[in-house]
């Protein structure tokens, strides 16, 4: 019975105010139109969604009176559904999920950007030892290296700021560098966070 | 004779959507209303 009834008259008794003849239209046609959105999404869940979404957006059509295809009811509503399929393909390329199983989990590969709590002691006994190096430098290598790195100043501020010439404060960093590596080779000093 | 297999089976079977996503659209469709006002259209959704 219901298959016989025509969609352009169950779209107008339900636009009426019958809400049985949307039932009617989504009953009849819900096989269609599953298996046209699983056959693109291969997910049972995600053909919940679109399907779902695709009679929402019927529905507020046919209540706001938009709906001028009488007639045409199934391949309108067909074309809602693959548009909300691209819809959903976009957002995924946009934003790619990524499942963990038994045998892959994704937080194996990814991690954030802070130290674990080794590494976190091991960094702060390298800037402990490396602010003692740095102290066997001559004051004015010393002072220049403490502005560029620790104060992430320009050579052009440094050379402001303590008088001498760019080229000047640039050899002054370049002694620092080759003076703390001389101390670290002396002794034998391993500064690593691997 | 070669035996061909598709590599998704499922690809042509024929589904449905559960019965709570059409409950779901059902009462949807009772809670949503539309008022017209001049040019204006107003949704409305009443639980």
């Amino acid at each position: 019975m219901e298959a016989q009834l025509d969609d352009s008259v169950l779209v107008r008794d339900y636009i009426s105010g019958d809400e049985g003849a949307l039932e009617i239209l989504i009953k009849k046609h819900n096989q269609r139109i599953t298996s046209f959105i699983y056959s693109k999404v291969l997910d049972r869940d995600i053909t919940e969604d679109i399907f779902q979404d695709t009679f929402i957006k019927v529905i507020k059509t046919l209540k706001k009176g938009c709906y001028s295809e009488e007639g045409k009811f199934l391949p309108w509503v067909m074309r809602i559904a693959h548009n909300l399929i691209i819809d959903h393909f976009r957002r995924n390329k946009r934003m790619p999920k990524f499942e963990g199983n038994d045998d892959f989990n994704i937080f194996s590969v990814i991690g954030d950007d802070k130290l674990n709590a080794e590494k976190q002691l091991i960094k702060e006994q390298i800037d402990s030892d490396l602010g003692l190096l740095i102290d066997e430098l001559p004051d004015d290598q010393k002072e220049v290296l403490l502005m560029r790195i620790y104060r992430d100043m320009s050579f052009k501020e440094i050379s402001e700021n303590t008088g001498v010439s760019i080229n000047t404060a640039l050899g002054r960093m370049r002694y620092a560098l080759i003076n703390l590596r001389k101390i670290i080779n002396k002794h034998k000093i391993v500064l690593t966070n691997s | 004779m070669e035996k061909i297999y598709s590599e998704e089976q499922s690809v042509g079977r024929s589904f449905k959507v559960s019965p709570e996503t059409i409950k779901f659209l059902m009462d949807f469709s009772r809670s949503f209303h539309c008022t017209h006002y001049g040019d204006l259209k107003f949704e409305t959704n009443l639980n």
